[in-house]
C-alpha cells in the first residue's frame, strides 16, 4: 500500500508539472458548461436540475478520458521508464493501481471544478441537491470505468495515438451497448439472454439510473467490477508484453 | 571455512539463461556468478545479448529457461526480495523527465521504503556522492546528458544495494565525466558485486576485475582483463627507438634473440630522421623485454625509447566475436 501511495503521488504531481492538467481541466469545465447551457437548453428547459449537465458526461468522457489515459503506460514504454519502474521493488498491481488512482483523483478534481454549474442552478431555482450529489458520484464512477479501459489499452502499445483511438472505440462500445447499433449486431444471431447481457453492460443504462437519484447497489457494483476487471487485464497486459 | 566464505560472497548467480524474441535466440545458455568485490565487465558486439541478460537479471524480463539468484533470492520466484538488493541503471538511463532531480530521487527513495528524515539523508548523501547539488531543482529534461546519466546512477545507488547492474554507465559522457563515474565505481567495488556492460574496452582496463565477452547470446570468454591482453597478437611485443645503428644490423641482432618471432622496422626515429624504430614480436606472447635490453646494452646502442605492448584488447575482442568465416 505504501508503494501505491508513492507511485500515486508521483503520478498526480506529474499532471501539474506539465500543461496537461490545466488544458484538460480548462477544456473539461468549459465544454461541460457549454453543453449544458447551450446545446442542452438549460435556460429554455427552465428546470432546476442538472440532468442535462450529467447527460452529456458520457459523451464528454468519450474523448477526454482516453486522452488522459493514453499516456499512462504508452508514455512509460516510449520513454523506457517502464524498465526503471518495474525493476524497482514494486508489484505490477501496485504500479497499475497507483497510476489509475492518480488519474482518477485528477478527474475528480476536474469534475469538482464544474461547481459553478451547481451554484448557478441553486441560484436560479431550488433543485434537489441529493440528486445532484448522486449525479456527481455516478459521473465519477463512470469516469473510473473509462479510465480503467484507457489504462489497460495504453499498456498494450507505445504509441499514444493508437492508445487514444482504440480506447475511445472500446469506450464507445460500452456506451452504445444499450443502443440498437450494437444490439442489432447481436440480435441477428444471439439468443435473447445474451442480447440482454450485452444491453446490461451499457454505461448509459447504469449511469442514467444514478443521475435520476436512484443509487442502486447494482449500479455501483457494475462500475466497480468493470474497473476491477479492466485493471486486472491491465496487469496481465503488462506481464505478457512489457518488453515491447 | 573457505568454501563457506566463497558461497556467502557470491551475490549473483546466473544459471543457463535462455531467452528468445520470436525466432531470434537473444540469450543462449549464459551462466556465471559474481562475488562481492568483483566488477564484472560485460562485453560484446551490439545485439549480442548484453542488455537482454541484464534485463533478466534485474527482473524486468522473464527468462524462457534458466534461473537467476540475487543474494540467494530467486528473481522469478521472489522478485521483490531480489529487486530490493539490486540497483539498476537501464540502458540509456531512462528517467521521468518532467520531474526535478530532487523529486525524482525522493520518489526512488520512497519506493525503496525510506521515509522522512531517513529519506532526506539518503537523498542528500547520494546527491553529494555523484555531485548533483547544482541541478537539484531543475527538471530532468533540461539537464545535459552527463547529468542525466548521473541522476540515473544516483537512483541506482541510493539504497546502497549489494548488487549493482549498470548498462553502459559511461555511454555519452565526456572524458572527465567518464573518469568520475569510474572512480565512483572503483570506490564502491569492494562492498558490492557490480555488473557493468560496455563496448569501451578501455573501461574494462579502467574498472573491471573480470571481463565476460558474449557473442550471439553465448559466453565466448571469461577471465581477468590481463588474460585477455595475453591473448592479443601483440602481447609483450617490444617497440624500440634506437640511434647510432643501421636498421639492418639491429634487426639481425634482435632476430637472433631466443623467443623472438620477427623484427620489423616501423619507421625512422628522432627529429633528424637518423634513428630507427623497430618492433620485436615474440613467439606466443613470451616476455622478451629483458633479453632485448641485454642485446641493446651489449651492442652499446643508444635507446631513445622502449615500450612493451600489453596487447590491444580490440584485437582480442574482434578475434573472438567476429563471425567465424571458416564455417560459412
Amino acid at each position: 500500500m505504501a508503494n501505491v501511495l508513492v507511485i500515486f503521488k508521483r503520478e498526480f504531481q506529474g499532471y501539474f508539472a506539465t500543461p496537461i492538467a490545466y488544458v484538460f481541466m480548462g477544456v473539461f469545465v468549459a465544454l461541460a458548461g457549454v453543453f449544458t447551457m447551450y446545446i442542452g437548453g438549460f435556460f429554455i428547459r427552465a428546470q432546476a436540475d442538472l440532468a442535462m449537465f450529467f447527460g452529456f458526461h458520457p459523451w464528454l468522457y468519450l474523448f477526454l478520458i482516453p486522452a488522459l489515459a493514453m499516456r499512462l503506460w504508452a508514455e512509460e514504454r516510449r520513454a523506457g521508464t517502464i524498465e526503471l519502474l518495474l525493476t524497482l521493488p514494486v508489484t505490477m498491481t501496485q504500479a497499475v493501481l497507483g497510476k489509475f488512482l492518480a488519474a482518477w483523483l485528477f478527474t475528480a478534481v476536474a469534475l469538482a471544478l464544474t461547481f459553478p454549474v451547481w451554484i448557478t442552478v441553486n441560484y436560479l431555482g431550488d433543485p434537489d441537491n441529493g440528486i445532484i450529489v448522486a449525479g456527481y458520484l455516478g459521473s465519477l464512477l463512470m469516469a473510473g470505468a473509462y479510465l480503467a479501459i484507457g489504462s489497460c489499452i495504453s499498456a498494450l502499445t507505445r504509441n499514444q495515438v493508437i492508445a487514444f483511438v482504440v480506447s475511445a472505440a472500446v469506450c464507445l462500445l460500452f456506451v452504445l451497448s444499450g443502443y440498437p447499433v450494437v444490439l442489432d449486431v447481436f440480435g441477428a444471431w444471439a439468443p435473447p439472454f445474451l442480447v440482454e447481457t450485452v444491453s446490461s453492460f451499457s454505461f448509459l443504462g447504469h449511469f442514467e439510473d444514478i443521475i435520476k437519484g436512484v443509487i442502486d447497489l447494482r449500479d455501483i457494483v457494475y462500475f466497480a467490477s468493470l474497473i476491477a476487471l479492466w485493471l486486472f487485464l491491465n496487469v496481465l497486459a503488462l506481464e505478457v508484453n512489457k518488453a515491447r | 571455512m573457505e568454501k563457506r566464505d566463497g558461497e556467502m560472497s557470491e551475490l549473483v548467480r546466473i544459471e543457463s539463461l535462455v531467452k528468445h524474441f520470436g525466432p531470434i535466440k537473444a540469450v543462449d545458455g549464459i551462466s556465471f556468478s559474481v562475488r562481492r568485490g568483483e566488477v564484472l565487465g560485460f562485453l560484446g558486439p551490439n545485439g549480442a545479448g548484453k542488455s537482454t541478460t541484464m534485463k533478466i537479471v534485474t527482473g524486468f524480463l522473464p527468462a524462457d529457461s534458466g534461473r537467476v539468484a540475487v543474494g540467494g533470492e530467486d528473481i522469478a520466484a521472489n522478485p521483490l526480495a531480489a529487486k530490493r538488493r539490486i540497483g539498476y541503471l537501464p540502458e540509456g538511463a531512462p528517467l521521468y523527465s518532467d520531474m526535478t532531480t530532487r523529486a525524482f530521487l525522493e520518489f526512488a527513495a520512497g519506493i525503496r521504503g525510506f521515509r522522512g528524515e531517513e529519506q532526506r539523508r539518503r537523498v542528500a548523501e547520494t546527491v553529494a556522492r555523484v555531485q548533483l547539488e547544482s541541478v537539484l531543482e531543475q527538471p530532468i529534461d533540461t539537464l545535459s546528458k552527463g547529468f542525466k546519466r548521473r541522476v540515473g546512477l544516483a537512483q541506482s545507488i541510493l539504497h546502497d544495494p549489494e548488487v549493482l547492474v549498470l548498462d553502459e554507465p559511461t555511454d555519452g559522457l565526456d572524458p572527465n565525466q567518464k573518469h568520475e563515474v569510474r572512480s565512483l565505481i572503483r570506490e564502491m567495488a569492494p562492498r558490492k558485486a557490480i555488473i557493468l556492460s560496455t563496448h569501451l574496452l578501455e573501461e574494462v582496463d579502467a574498472v573491471c576485475s573480470r571481463a565476460v565477452i558474449i557473442s550471439a547470446g553465448r559466453i565466448v570468454s571469461d577471465g581477468a582483463p590481463e588474460d585477455l591482453h595475453a591473448r592479443a597478437d601483440g602481447h609483450n611485443a617490444v617497440t624500440l627507438a634506437l640511434r647510432g645503428v643501421a636498421a639492418e644490423s639491429a634487426r639481425a641482432a634482435l632476430a637472433a634473440v631466443e623467443g623472438v618471432r620477427e623484427v620489423e622496422e616501423v619507421g625512422g626515429g628522432g627529429e633528424d630522421g637518423a634513428g630507427v624504430r623497430l618492433r620485436v614480436r615474440p613467439e606466443g606472447g613470451r616476455a622478451v623485454a629483458l633479453e632485448v635490453s641485454r642485446v641493446v646494452r651489449e651492442h652499446g646502442w643508444q635507446v631513445e625509447g622502449l615500450m612493451v605492448d600489453r596487447g590491444r584488447l580490440e584485437e582480442v575482442f574482434r578475434a573472438i566475436t567476429a563471425p567465424d568465416r571458416t564455417r560459412s
